[in-house]
């Protein structure tokens, strides 16, 4: 079971920079462990993260297997009209999660 | 030439103890390199920024110069933009020296930001230095470097 966790706050004034901190539950299985008998663990890492603002994106991600498990992001962005925050993540093994967050602008 | 023979002795000294362990197997030492180089992260910057001239100032990383754990490293890098239609900062990029990879990773922001400071957790296999590069909207790129010391290294070339 895969869990996402979104920060954002439910009210924002017009124009106010706001942060979006984001969690992914993931692996992030680097490719460069072995097992005992010499096989390498393969590689299972989310390898992209974007967030969309109302449809359009305002943040985007390339992540490595240097990106530590459970991949957490933050970022800011301005508070321009109310809507929806969209957020995906994409990794190998056809990994796809998505998350939403609303969010009311006075 | 490598300049650092450690690892390649504790590689040696791991690989071998398994072998005396195991009793059977042959001992055969790998040479394969699992450590990315300053050169590959010069040559991974050169790919981002190409011949462009990296100048130094404006980027601030904020990550601890003492790290007891590898396995996850805070890291926050800003950027001092007014972050304006016409003046904000396009991409965020970071690098190491000595993980098996030289990417930390790769943050494209625009104008809406507001702010331009991103925070995450890193994986580092070692005390190294790390860069952070800001590509502006005019095309110039900043950047800063900063040096960790680790004293748990992320498990890379762990055996599990």
């Amino acid at each position: 079971m895969t869990t996402a966790l979104i920060n954002v706050p439910k009210k924002a004034k017009r124009g106010d920079v706001i942060e979006i901190k984001t969690l992914m539950s993931h692996i992030m299985e680097t490719g460069y462990r072995h097992t005992t008998s010499g096989q390498i663990v393969p590689r299972d890492i989310i390898t992209s993260f974007a967030c969309r603002y109302n449809g359009e994106e305002i943040f985007r991600a390339d992540l490595f297997p240097a990106t530590a498990a459970n991949p957490f992001i933050s970022f800011f962005t301005v508070a321009t009209e109310s809507g929806k925050f969209d957020f995906e993540w994409i990794g190998d093994n056809g990994f796809s999660e998505t998350a939403a967050a609303s969010i009311i602008v006075e | 030439m490598r300049t650092q023979t450690a690892p390649t002795r504790r590689r040696f000294l791991r690989l071998a103890g398994h072998a005396a362990a195991i009793g059977a197997l042959p001992l055969v030492v790998r040479v394969r390199p699992v450590e990315a180089t300053p050169e590959t992260m010069a040559a991974a910057i050169r790919a981002v920024v190409g011949g462009a001239v990296v100048q130094t100032g404006k980027v601030k990383l904020d990550i601890p110069p003492l790290v007891e754990n590898g396995n996850s490293v805070p890291m926050v890098v800003s950027i001092a933009s007014p972050m304006t239609a016409k003046d904000y900062v396009k991409s965020i990029h970071v690098f190491n020296e000595k993980n098996p990879q030289p990417n930390l990773g790769n943050f494209y922001l625009g104008p809406r930001a507001g702010r331009a400071q991103v925070s995450t957790r890193v994986r580092l296999a070692d005390s190294q230095k790390i860069t952070a590069i800001a590509r502006l909207s005019d095309g110039s790129f900043w950047s800063v470097t900063a040096e960790v010391v680790v004293t748990l290294a992320a498990c890379t070339e762990e055996v599990i």
